[in-house]
Protein backbone atom coordinates (compact mmCIF):
# COMPACT_ATOMS: atom_id res chain seq x y z
CA UNK A 1 0.00 0.00 0.00
CA UNK A 2 3.03 2.56 1.05
CA UNK A 3 5.29 1.35 -1.74
CA UNK A 4 2.10 1.53 -4.06
CA UNK A 5 1.42 5.48 -3.15
CA UNK A 6 4.88 6.11 -3.65
CA UNK A 7 4.72 4.71 -7.43
CA UNK A 8 1.90 6.56 -7.40
CA UNK A 9 3.19 9.75 -6.95
CA UNK A 10 6.46 8.88 -8.92
CA UNK A 11 4.30 8.07 -11.86
CA UNK A 12 1.80 11.51 -11.12
CA UNK A 13 4.79 13.27 -10.88
CA UNK A 14 6.30 12.28 -14.55
CA UNK A 15 3.00 12.84 -16.45
CA UNK A 16 2.83 16.36 -14.79
CA UNK A 17 6.28 17.04 -16.50
CA UNK A 18 5.38 15.68 -19.78
CA UNK A 19 1.93 18.28 -19.72
CA UNK A 20 4.21 21.10 -18.81
CA UNK A 21 6.09 20.51 -21.65
CA UNK A 22 3.50 21.60 -24.11
CA UNK A 23 3.04 24.65 -22.07
CA UNK A 24 0.19 26.91 -24.27
CA UNK A 25 -1.78 23.44 -24.88
CA UNK A 26 -1.53 23.03 -21.00
CA UNK A 27 -2.60 26.42 -19.92
CA UNK A 28 -5.16 26.22 -22.11
CA UNK A 29 -6.42 22.67 -20.60
CA UNK A 30 -6.21 24.56 -17.33
CA UNK A 31 -8.44 27.43 -18.71
CA UNK A 32 -11.02 25.56 -20.08
CA UNK A 33 -11.19 23.12 -17.58
CA UNK A 34 -12.29 26.26 -15.20
CA UNK A 35 -14.21 27.68 -17.67
CA UNK A 36 -16.23 24.28 -18.93
CA UNK A 37 -17.19 24.34 -14.89
CA UNK A 38 -18.05 27.96 -15.17
CA UNK A 39 -20.15 27.78 -17.59
CA UNK A 40 -22.14 25.28 -16.36
CA UNK A 41 -22.92 27.39 -13.72
CA UNK A 42 -23.68 30.23 -15.55
CA UNK A 43 -26.12 28.22 -17.34
CA UNK A 44 -27.38 27.93 -13.34
CA UNK A 45 -27.52 31.10 -12.66
CA UNK A 46 -29.02 32.53 -16.52
CA UNK A 47 -31.96 30.04 -14.82
CA UNK A 48 -31.86 32.37 -11.92
CA UNK A 49 -32.61 35.52 -13.94
CA UNK A 50 -35.92 34.18 -15.13
CA UNK A 51 -36.74 32.59 -11.46
CA UNK A 52 -36.11 32.94 -7.35
CA UNK A 53 -36.04 29.67 -6.51
CA UNK A 54 -35.90 25.97 -8.32
CA UNK A 55 -37.70 23.06 -6.14
CA UNK A 56 -38.01 25.49 -3.50
CA UNK A 57 -34.31 26.27 -2.83
CA UNK A 58 -32.26 29.72 -3.43
CA UNK A 59 -29.99 30.21 -6.01
CA UNK A 60 -27.50 30.33 -2.86
CA UNK A 61 -28.48 26.85 -1.75
CA UNK A 62 -28.07 25.75 -5.39
CA UNK A 63 -24.82 27.03 -5.88
CA UNK A 64 -23.97 25.09 -1.71
CA UNK A 65 -25.26 22.10 -3.40
CA UNK A 66 -23.16 22.68 -7.10
CA UNK A 67 -19.68 23.50 -4.93
CA UNK A 68 -20.07 20.59 -2.42
CA UNK A 69 -20.76 18.01 -5.51
CA UNK A 70 -18.30 19.87 -7.72
CA UNK A 71 -15.99 19.28 -5.50
CA UNK A 72 -16.14 15.96 -4.66
CA UNK A 73 -16.29 15.39 -8.55
CA UNK A 74 -13.26 17.25 -8.93
CA UNK A 75 -11.10 15.86 -6.15
CA UNK A 76 -11.91 12.01 -7.45
CA UNK A 77 -11.51 12.73 -11.19
CA UNK A 78 -8.09 14.59 -10.84
CA UNK A 79 -6.87 11.33 -8.45
CA UNK A 80 -8.59 8.63 -10.40
CA UNK A 81 -10.26 10.42 -13.11
CA UNK A 82 -7.98 8.35 -16.13
CA UNK A 83 -9.24 4.71 -14.97
CA UNK A 84 -11.52 5.02 -17.53
CA UNK A 85 -8.68 4.39 -20.50
CA UNK A 86 -8.59 1.10 -19.28
CA UNK A 87 -10.39 -0.91 -21.33
CA UNK A 88 -7.90 0.51 -24.17
CA UNK A 89 -5.55 -0.64 -22.75
CA UNK A 90 -7.41 -4.28 -22.37
CA UNK A 91 -8.44 -4.27 -25.71
CA UNK A 92 -4.82 -3.90 -27.48
CA UNK A 93 -3.21 -5.93 -24.57
CA UNK A 94 -0.76 -3.27 -22.97
CA UNK A 95 -2.25 -3.87 -19.68
CA UNK A 96 0.62 -6.96 -19.26
CA UNK A 97 3.51 -4.44 -19.30
CA UNK A 98 1.42 -3.23 -16.06
CA UNK A 99 0.90 -6.81 -14.65
CA UNK A 100 4.88 -7.61 -14.73
CA UNK A 101 6.03 -4.48 -12.92
CA UNK A 102 6.66 -4.62 -8.92
CA UNK A 103 3.42 -1.91 -8.00
CA UNK A 104 -0.45 -2.77 -7.59
CA UNK A 105 -2.09 -2.21 -10.96
CA UNK A 106 -4.75 -0.29 -9.35
CA UNK A 107 -1.98 2.52 -8.91
CA UNK A 108 -0.54 2.11 -12.09
CA UNK A 109 -3.92 2.64 -13.71
CA UNK A 110 -4.88 5.27 -11.37
CA UNK A 111 -1.96 7.38 -12.28
CA UNK A 112 -1.81 6.78 -16.27
CA UNK A 113 -1.74 10.03 -17.91
CA UNK A 114 -2.83 12.14 -14.47
CA UNK A 115 -4.00 15.03 -15.74
CA UNK A 116 -3.29 18.22 -14.05
CA UNK A 117 -5.71 20.47 -16.00
CA UNK A 118 -8.22 18.78 -13.90
CA UNK A 119 -7.46 21.28 -10.73
CA UNK A 120 -9.38 23.71 -12.94
CA UNK A 121 -12.62 21.86 -12.01
CA UNK A 122 -11.89 21.70 -8.10
CA UNK A 123 -10.56 25.41 -7.82
CA UNK A 124 -14.13 26.44 -9.64
CA UNK A 125 -15.91 24.37 -7.38
CA UNK A 126 -14.19 26.09 -4.60
CA UNK A 127 -14.50 29.16 -5.53
CA UNK A 128 -18.65 28.43 -6.13
CA UNK A 129 -18.98 27.12 -2.97
CA UNK A 130 -17.20 29.85 -0.82
CA UNK A 131 -19.69 32.09 -2.99
CA UNK A 132 -22.21 30.28 -1.63
CA UNK A 133 -21.31 30.36 2.11
CA UNK A 134 -20.87 34.16 2.03
CA UNK A 135 -24.82 34.32 0.48
CA UNK A 136 -26.47 31.12 2.49
CA UNK A 137 -28.66 32.66 5.36
CA UNK A 138 -28.58 30.13 7.87
CA UNK A 139 -28.33 32.39 10.66
CA UNK A 140 -26.10 30.89 13.06
CA UNK A 141 -23.74 28.19 12.12
CA UNK A 142 -23.42 25.71 14.67
CA UNK A 143 -20.10 23.57 15.21
CA UNK A 144 -22.13 20.15 13.66
CA UNK A 145 -23.06 22.63 10.36
CA UNK A 146 -19.53 24.08 9.85
CA UNK A 147 -18.08 20.33 10.41
CA UNK A 148 -20.46 18.76 8.09
CA UNK A 149 -18.70 20.92 4.88
CA UNK A 150 -15.62 19.37 4.78
CA UNK A 151 -16.66 15.94 5.79
CA UNK A 152 -18.87 16.19 2.67
CA UNK A 153 -16.47 17.09 0.45
CA UNK A 154 -14.07 14.00 1.74
CA UNK A 155 -16.45 11.67 1.70
CA UNK A 156 -18.10 12.35 -1.64
CA UNK A 157 -14.56 12.41 -2.73
CA UNK A 158 -14.01 8.56 -2.01
CA UNK A 159 -17.68 7.89 -3.34
CA UNK A 160 -16.94 9.19 -6.57
CA UNK A 161 -14.00 7.68 -6.49
CA UNK A 162 -15.52 3.96 -5.75
CA UNK A 163 -18.15 4.77 -8.64
CA UNK A 164 -14.70 5.57 -10.74
CA UNK A 165 -12.86 2.33 -10.18
CA UNK A 166 -16.17 0.08 -10.39
CA UNK A 167 -16.48 1.74 -13.44
CA UNK A 168 -12.61 0.68 -14.22
CA UNK A 169 -13.69 -3.11 -12.65
CA UNK A 170 -16.41 -3.36 -15.35
CA UNK A 171 -14.35 -2.60 -18.28
CA UNK A 172 -12.53 -5.87 -17.94
CA UNK A 173 -16.07 -7.21 -18.97
CA UNK A 174 -17.11 -4.48 -21.34
CA UNK A 175 -14.00 -3.07 -22.61
CA UNK A 176 -15.89 -0.65 -24.93
CA UNK A 177 -18.40 0.65 -22.54
CA UNK A 178 -16.71 2.76 -20.42
CA UNK A 179 -19.22 6.04 -21.21
CA UNK A 180 -21.56 4.52 -19.02
CA UNK A 181 -19.67 5.54 -15.95
CA UNK A 182 -20.35 9.26 -16.93
CA UNK A 183 -23.87 8.38 -16.39
CA UNK A 184 -22.70 8.37 -12.82
CA UNK A 185 -19.89 10.40 -12.76
CA UNK A 186 -20.64 13.88 -14.48
CA UNK A 187 -24.37 12.64 -14.60
CA UNK A 188 -24.25 12.35 -11.12
CA UNK A 189 -22.40 15.61 -10.74
CA UNK A 190 -25.38 17.24 -12.88
CA UNK A 191 -28.15 15.33 -10.63
CA UNK A 192 -26.64 16.41 -7.66
CA UNK A 193 -26.42 20.37 -8.10
CA UNK A 194 -30.06 20.83 -8.51
CA UNK A 195 -32.33 20.40 -5.17
CA UNK A 196 -33.66 16.55 -4.35
CA UNK A 197 -37.14 17.98 -4.39
CA UNK A 198 -36.36 18.74 -8.09
CA UNK A 199 -36.81 15.00 -8.93
CA UNK A 200 -39.34 12.16 -9.27
CA UNK A 201 -39.05 10.26 -5.65
CA UNK A 202 -38.05 6.71 -7.52
CA UNK A 203 -34.67 8.80 -9.20
CA UNK A 204 -33.93 10.12 -5.41
CA UNK A 205 -34.49 6.50 -3.67
CA UNK A 206 -32.46 4.91 -6.51
CA UNK A 207 -29.36 7.47 -5.85
CA UNK A 208 -30.04 7.04 -2.00
CA UNK A 209 -30.30 3.39 -1.56
CA UNK A 210 -28.87 1.48 -4.99
CA UNK A 211 -26.19 4.11 -5.99
CA UNK A 212 -25.46 6.07 -3.36
CA UNK A 213 -24.63 9.30 -4.82
CA UNK A 214 -27.31 11.22 -2.21
CA UNK A 215 -24.67 10.89 0.30
CA UNK A 216 -22.29 12.79 -1.88
CA UNK A 217 -23.82 16.00 -0.96
CA UNK A 218 -27.50 15.88 -0.74
CA UNK A 219 -28.07 14.09 2.91
CA UNK A 220 -25.73 16.60 4.83
CA UNK A 221 -25.95 19.50 2.56
CA UNK A 222 -29.72 19.13 3.56
CA UNK A 223 -28.54 19.27 7.54
CA UNK A 224 -26.66 22.16 6.63
CA UNK A 225 -29.46 24.07 4.95
CA UNK A 226 -32.03 22.96 7.59
CA UNK A 227 -34.31 22.05 4.81
CA UNK A 228 -36.30 18.49 5.48
CA UNK A 229 -35.23 15.47 3.28
CA UNK A 230 -37.91 14.08 0.64
CA UNK A 231 -37.72 10.87 1.75
CA UNK A 232 -38.35 11.41 5.03
CA UNK A 233 -35.04 9.16 6.65
CA UNK A 234 -34.37 9.43 10.34
CA UNK A 235 -32.04 12.19 10.99
CA UNK A 236 -28.69 10.20 11.66
CA UNK A 237 -28.54 9.04 7.64
CA UNK A 238 -27.10 12.86 7.55
CA UNK A 239 -24.08 11.86 9.35
CA UNK A 240 -23.95 8.74 7.18
CA UNK A 241 -21.89 9.75 4.17
CA UNK A 242 -18.51 8.54 6.02
CA UNK A 243 -19.66 5.10 6.75
CA UNK A 244 -21.28 4.97 2.92
CA UNK A 245 -18.53 6.39 1.34
CA UNK A 246 -15.88 3.29 3.42
CA UNK A 247 -18.68 0.94 2.04
CA UNK A 248 -18.97 2.31 -1.31
CA UNK A 249 -14.99 2.09 -1.26
CA UNK A 250 -15.13 -1.80 0.01
CA UNK A 251 -17.84 -3.09 -2.83
CA UNK A 252 -15.52 -1.41 -5.06
CA UNK A 253 -12.00 -2.93 -3.93
CA UNK A 254 -14.15 -6.25 -4.46
CA UNK A 255 -15.33 -5.64 -7.84
CA UNK A 256 -11.53 -4.60 -8.91
CA UNK A 257 -10.10 -7.43 -7.87
CA UNK A 258 -12.25 -9.84 -9.17
CA UNK A 259 -12.14 -8.21 -12.75
CA UNK A 260 -8.27 -8.57 -12.43
CA UNK A 261 -7.98 -12.00 -11.64
CA UNK A 262 -10.53 -12.99 -14.42
CA UNK A 263 -7.93 -10.75 -16.76
CA UNK A 264 -7.15 -13.58 -19.79
CA UNK A 265 -5.24 -10.70 -22.08
CA UNK A 266 -5.16 -10.56 -25.22
CA UNK A 267 -4.84 -12.52 -28.64
CA UNK A 268 -5.11 -16.04 -28.89
CA UNK B 1 -17.41 12.20 -60.29
CA UNK B 2 -14.40 11.07 -58.89
CA UNK B 3 -14.36 12.84 -56.13
CA UNK B 4 -18.45 11.98 -54.82
CA UNK B 5 -17.85 8.77 -55.44
CA UNK B 6 -14.52 8.62 -53.38
CA UNK B 7 -16.35 10.41 -50.88
CA UNK B 8 -19.02 8.37 -50.85
CA UNK B 9 -17.02 5.43 -50.20
CA UNK B 10 -14.99 7.17 -46.92
CA UNK B 11 -18.82 8.12 -45.50
CA UNK B 12 -19.77 4.21 -45.75
CA UNK B 13 -16.42 2.77 -44.81
CA UNK B 14 -16.89 5.25 -41.64
CA UNK B 15 -20.26 4.52 -40.94
CA UNK B 16 -19.77 0.67 -41.28
CA UNK B 17 -16.23 1.53 -38.95
CA UNK B 18 -18.66 3.47 -36.00
CA UNK B 19 -21.09 1.04 -36.24
CA UNK B 20 -18.69 -1.92 -35.28
CA UNK B 21 -18.68 -0.53 -31.25
CA UNK B 22 -21.61 -1.95 -30.45
CA UNK B 23 -21.26 -1.98 -26.85
CA UNK B 24 -19.45 1.57 -26.96
CA UNK B 25 -23.23 2.59 -28.79
CA UNK B 26 -25.34 0.51 -25.90
CA UNK B 27 -23.06 2.42 -22.94
CA UNK B 28 -23.22 5.99 -24.98
CA UNK B 29 -27.46 5.63 -25.44
CA UNK B 30 -27.40 4.60 -21.43
CA UNK B 31 -25.60 7.36 -21.00
CA UNK B 32 -27.84 10.31 -22.85
CA UNK B 33 -30.53 8.62 -21.99
CA UNK B 34 -29.78 8.90 -18.21
CA UNK B 35 -28.80 12.78 -19.03
CA UNK B 36 -32.21 13.20 -20.19
CA UNK B 37 -33.72 12.08 -17.66
CA UNK B 38 -32.15 14.87 -15.13
CA UNK B 39 -31.79 17.64 -17.66
CA UNK B 40 -35.84 16.54 -18.12
CA UNK B 41 -36.06 17.23 -14.22
CA UNK B 42 -34.62 20.18 -13.98
CA UNK B 43 -36.26 21.99 -16.66
CA UNK B 44 -40.20 20.85 -15.58
CA UNK B 45 -38.91 22.62 -12.24
CA UNK B 46 -38.21 25.90 -14.27
CA UNK B 47 -40.54 25.83 -16.48
CA UNK B 48 -43.52 24.85 -14.01
CA UNK B 49 -42.38 28.25 -12.58
CA UNK B 50 -42.04 29.88 -15.50
CA UNK B 51 -44.55 28.61 -18.16
CA UNK B 52 -43.96 30.36 -21.48
CA UNK B 53 -40.37 30.68 -20.71
CA UNK B 54 -37.95 31.55 -23.65
CA UNK B 55 -41.24 31.31 -25.74
CA UNK B 56 -41.34 27.08 -24.91
CA UNK B 57 -44.49 25.92 -23.49
CA UNK B 58 -43.52 22.35 -21.12
CA UNK B 59 -44.23 19.94 -23.83
CA UNK B 60 -41.58 21.87 -26.01
CA UNK B 61 -38.76 22.72 -23.72
CA UNK B 62 -38.70 18.96 -22.60
CA UNK B 63 -38.85 17.81 -26.39
CA UNK B 64 -36.17 20.38 -26.61
CA UNK B 65 -34.23 18.35 -23.56
CA UNK B 66 -34.23 14.77 -25.89
CA UNK B 67 -33.79 16.28 -29.28
CA UNK B 68 -30.30 17.91 -27.46
CA UNK B 69 -29.47 14.49 -26.12
CA UNK B 70 -30.66 12.74 -29.25
CA UNK B 71 -28.02 14.70 -31.57
CA UNK B 72 -25.01 15.07 -28.84
CA UNK B 73 -23.14 12.23 -30.61
CA UNK B 74 -24.46 12.96 -33.98
CA UNK B 75 -22.86 16.64 -33.85
CA UNK B 76 -19.88 15.72 -32.08
CA UNK B 77 -20.71 18.89 -29.41
CA UNK B 78 -18.70 17.42 -26.83
CA UNK B 79 -15.87 15.74 -29.44
CA UNK B 80 -15.24 12.42 -31.06
CA UNK B 81 -15.32 13.47 -34.73
CA UNK B 82 -14.37 11.40 -37.22
CA UNK B 83 -11.29 14.44 -37.61
CA UNK B 84 -9.79 13.71 -34.23
CA UNK B 85 -7.67 10.92 -35.80
CA UNK B 86 -6.39 13.71 -38.14
CA UNK B 87 -4.82 15.18 -34.70
CA UNK B 88 -2.87 12.22 -33.95
CA UNK B 89 -1.78 12.15 -37.80
CA UNK B 90 -0.84 15.66 -37.90
CA UNK B 91 1.27 15.06 -34.88
CA UNK B 92 3.12 12.30 -35.65
CA UNK B 93 3.49 13.26 -39.21
CA UNK B 94 1.75 10.72 -40.62
CA UNK B 95 -0.17 13.94 -42.58
CA UNK B 96 2.56 14.04 -45.18
CA UNK B 97 1.35 10.67 -46.33
CA UNK B 98 -2.36 11.97 -46.73
CA UNK B 99 -1.15 14.50 -48.55
CA UNK B 100 0.37 13.17 -51.60
CA UNK B 101 -2.63 10.47 -51.60
CA UNK B 102 -4.76 11.93 -54.96
CA UNK B 103 -7.67 12.79 -52.45
CA UNK B 104 -8.81 16.58 -50.81
CA UNK B 105 -7.91 16.40 -47.51
CA UNK B 106 -10.72 18.72 -46.54
CA UNK B 107 -13.28 16.49 -48.16
CA UNK B 108 -11.83 13.04 -47.08
CA UNK B 109 -12.10 14.26 -43.29
CA UNK B 110 -15.99 15.55 -44.23
CA UNK B 111 -17.00 12.51 -45.65
CA UNK B 112 -15.92 10.47 -42.74
CA UNK B 113 -17.43 12.58 -40.24
CA UNK B 114 -20.38 12.67 -42.38
CA UNK B 115 -20.44 9.03 -42.44
CA UNK B 116 -19.90 8.62 -38.32
CA UNK B 117 -22.97 11.50 -37.95
CA UNK B 118 -25.68 9.12 -40.17
CA UNK B 119 -24.56 6.28 -38.02
CA UNK B 120 -24.44 8.42 -34.26
CA UNK B 121 -27.55 10.37 -35.47
CA UNK B 122 -29.51 6.36 -35.69
CA UNK B 123 -27.46 4.66 -33.29
CA UNK B 124 -27.66 7.03 -30.55
CA UNK B 125 -30.18 9.56 -31.50
CA UNK B 126 -33.42 7.47 -31.84
CA UNK B 127 -33.66 5.73 -29.04
CA UNK B 128 -33.21 8.56 -26.26
CA UNK B 129 -35.72 10.46 -28.06
CA UNK B 130 -37.96 7.14 -27.93
CA UNK B 131 -37.71 6.66 -24.00
CA UNK B 132 -38.02 10.62 -23.79
CA UNK B 133 -41.37 10.13 -25.53
CA UNK B 134 -42.84 7.24 -23.62
CA UNK B 135 -41.59 8.85 -20.22
CA UNK B 136 -42.41 12.83 -20.90
CA UNK B 137 -45.25 14.07 -23.10
CA UNK B 138 -43.00 16.05 -25.55
CA UNK B 139 -44.11 18.36 -27.87
CA UNK B 140 -43.13 16.27 -31.19
CA UNK B 141 -44.74 16.77 -34.95
CA UNK B 142 -47.02 13.90 -36.42
CA UNK B 143 -46.55 15.02 -39.87
CA UNK B 144 -43.60 14.61 -41.91
CA UNK B 145 -42.90 17.62 -43.32
CA UNK B 146 -41.13 19.10 -39.91
CA UNK B 147 -39.22 16.21 -39.74
CA UNK B 148 -37.65 16.03 -43.12
CA UNK B 149 -36.68 19.83 -42.45
CA UNK B 150 -35.63 18.57 -39.47
CA UNK B 151 -32.72 16.02 -40.93
CA UNK B 152 -32.09 18.73 -43.56
CA UNK B 153 -31.38 21.23 -40.80
CA UNK B 154 -29.03 18.51 -38.98
CA UNK B 155 -27.64 17.24 -41.78
CA UNK B 156 -26.38 21.50 -42.11
CA UNK B 157 -25.56 21.51 -38.33
CA UNK B 158 -23.07 18.82 -38.66
CA UNK B 159 -20.99 19.94 -41.46
CA UNK B 160 -21.18 23.37 -39.60
CA UNK B 161 -19.55 21.48 -36.67
CA UNK B 162 -16.97 19.59 -38.86
CA UNK B 163 -16.33 22.60 -40.77
CA UNK B 164 -15.47 24.57 -36.81
CA UNK B 165 -13.61 21.16 -35.50
CA UNK B 166 -11.56 20.85 -38.72
CA UNK B 167 -10.66 24.39 -38.45
CA UNK B 168 -9.42 23.54 -34.67
CA UNK B 169 -7.62 20.53 -36.09
CA UNK B 170 -5.60 22.29 -38.33
CA UNK B 171 -4.30 24.74 -35.35
CA UNK B 172 -1.89 20.96 -34.46
CA UNK B 173 0.25 21.97 -37.30
CA UNK B 174 1.23 24.87 -35.47
CA UNK B 175 0.75 23.68 -31.66
CA UNK B 176 1.27 20.01 -31.79
CA UNK B 177 -0.64 19.50 -29.05
CA UNK B 178 -4.33 20.47 -29.67
CA UNK B 179 -5.96 19.01 -26.76
CA UNK B 180 -6.06 22.12 -25.16
CA UNK B 181 -7.94 24.27 -28.18
CA UNK B 182 -10.29 21.18 -29.07
CA UNK B 183 -10.97 21.05 -25.53
CA UNK B 184 -11.86 24.91 -25.86
CA UNK B 185 -14.32 24.48 -28.89
CA UNK B 186 -16.03 21.17 -27.23
CA UNK B 187 -16.74 23.78 -24.75
CA UNK B 188 -17.76 26.55 -26.57
CA UNK B 189 -20.05 23.94 -28.35
CA UNK B 190 -21.81 22.84 -25.59
CA UNK B 191 -22.61 26.16 -24.41
CA UNK B 192 -23.34 28.32 -27.45
CA UNK B 193 -25.37 25.34 -28.71
CA UNK B 194 -28.07 25.24 -26.38
CA UNK B 195 -27.31 22.13 -25.54
CA UNK B 196 -27.06 23.91 -21.48
CA UNK B 197 -30.49 25.96 -21.77
CA UNK B 198 -31.83 26.77 -24.68
CA UNK B 199 -30.55 29.67 -26.36
CA UNK B 200 -33.73 31.46 -26.17
CA UNK B 201 -33.10 31.85 -22.39
CA UNK B 202 -30.36 33.99 -22.93
CA UNK B 203 -30.53 37.30 -21.55
CA UNK B 204 -30.72 40.40 -24.00
CA UNK B 205 -28.15 41.46 -26.51
CA UNK B 206 -26.08 38.50 -25.02
CA UNK B 207 -29.08 36.30 -26.32
CA UNK B 208 -29.23 37.90 -29.71
CA UNK B 209 -25.18 37.51 -30.61
CA UNK B 210 -25.51 33.56 -29.16
CA UNK B 211 -28.32 32.63 -31.58
CA UNK B 212 -26.02 34.37 -35.01
CA UNK B 213 -23.28 32.21 -33.88
CA UNK B 214 -22.42 29.13 -35.92
CA UNK B 215 -22.60 26.86 -32.64
CA UNK B 216 -26.18 27.40 -32.98
CA UNK B 217 -26.68 25.56 -35.86
CA UNK B 218 -25.80 22.18 -34.12
CA UNK B 219 -28.60 22.20 -31.91
CA UNK B 220 -30.77 25.32 -31.05
CA UNK B 221 -31.68 25.64 -34.85
CA UNK B 222 -32.68 22.24 -35.36
CA UNK B 223 -34.78 22.15 -32.50
CA UNK B 224 -37.02 25.06 -33.32
CA UNK B 225 -37.17 23.50 -36.67
CA UNK B 226 -38.84 20.20 -35.12
CA UNK B 227 -40.59 21.88 -32.96
CA UNK B 228 -42.40 24.07 -35.66
CA UNK B 229 -41.49 27.09 -33.46
CA UNK B 230 -40.02 28.42 -36.98
CA UNK B 231 -41.92 27.13 -39.96
CA UNK B 232 -42.62 28.07 -43.14
CA UNK B 233 -40.11 31.16 -44.72
CA UNK B 234 -38.99 31.12 -41.50
CA UNK B 235 -37.77 27.81 -41.34
CA UNK B 236 -36.16 28.25 -44.90
CA UNK B 237 -34.52 31.23 -43.37
CA UNK B 238 -33.19 28.76 -40.88
CA UNK B 239 -31.52 26.43 -43.05
CA UNK B 240 -29.98 29.54 -45.57
CA UNK B 241 -27.99 31.24 -41.76
CA UNK B 242 -27.13 26.85 -41.55
CA UNK B 243 -25.85 27.21 -44.93
CA UNK B 244 -24.29 30.30 -44.91
CA UNK B 245 -22.21 29.49 -41.71
CA UNK B 246 -21.40 25.75 -43.34
CA UNK B 247 -20.02 27.48 -47.08
CA UNK B 248 -18.08 30.47 -44.58
CA UNK B 249 -16.56 27.84 -42.48
CA UNK B 250 -15.58 25.05 -44.56
CA UNK B 251 -13.98 28.14 -46.77
CA UNK B 252 -11.91 29.66 -43.80
CA UNK B 253 -10.84 25.57 -43.25
CA UNK B 254 -9.44 25.44 -46.91
CA UNK B 255 -7.51 28.62 -46.40
CA UNK B 256 -5.97 27.70 -43.36
CA UNK B 257 -5.42 24.48 -44.70
CA UNK B 258 -3.33 25.82 -47.95
CA UNK B 259 -1.19 27.90 -45.23
CA UNK B 260 -0.77 25.08 -42.58
CA UNK B 261 0.20 22.78 -45.35
CA UNK B 262 3.41 25.01 -46.38
CA UNK B 263 4.75 23.84 -42.79
CA UNK B 264 4.78 20.12 -43.47
CA UNK B 265 8.73 19.13 -43.48
CA UNK B 266 8.91 15.51 -44.39
CA UNK B 267 12.33 14.02 -42.98
CA UNK B 268 14.68 13.11 -45.14
CA UNK B 269 12.94 14.26 -48.75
Amino acid sequence: MVDGARAYGLIVAMWVRSTVAYRASFLMAVAVNFAVTGLDFAAIMIMFTHVDALGGFTVAEVAFLYGTTGMALGLADLLLGSMDKLGARVRDGTLDTLLVRPVPVFFQVAADRFALRRLGRVSQSLLVLGWSLTQLETAAWSAVQVALVPVMVLSGTAIFGAVFACGAAFQFWAQDASEVQNSFTYGGNTLLQYPPTVFATELVKGVTFVVPLAFVNWLPALRVLGRDDPLGLPGWVDFASPAVAALCCAVAAAAWRRGLRGYRSTGS
Amino acid sequence: MHAARLALVVAVGSFRRYATYRVATVAGVVTNTAFGFILAFTFTALWSERPRLGGYDLPQALAFVWIGQALLAATALMGGGAENELQGRIRSGDVAVDLYRPADLQLWWLAADLGRAAFQLLGRGVVPLAVGALAFPLALPTTPLPWLLFLTSVTLGVVVGFALRYLVVLTSFWLLDGSGVSAMSGLLGVFFSGMLLPLTLFPGAFGETVRLLPWSSMLQVPADVLLEVRQGPDAARALGFQALWALALLGAGRLLQRVAIRRVVVQGG
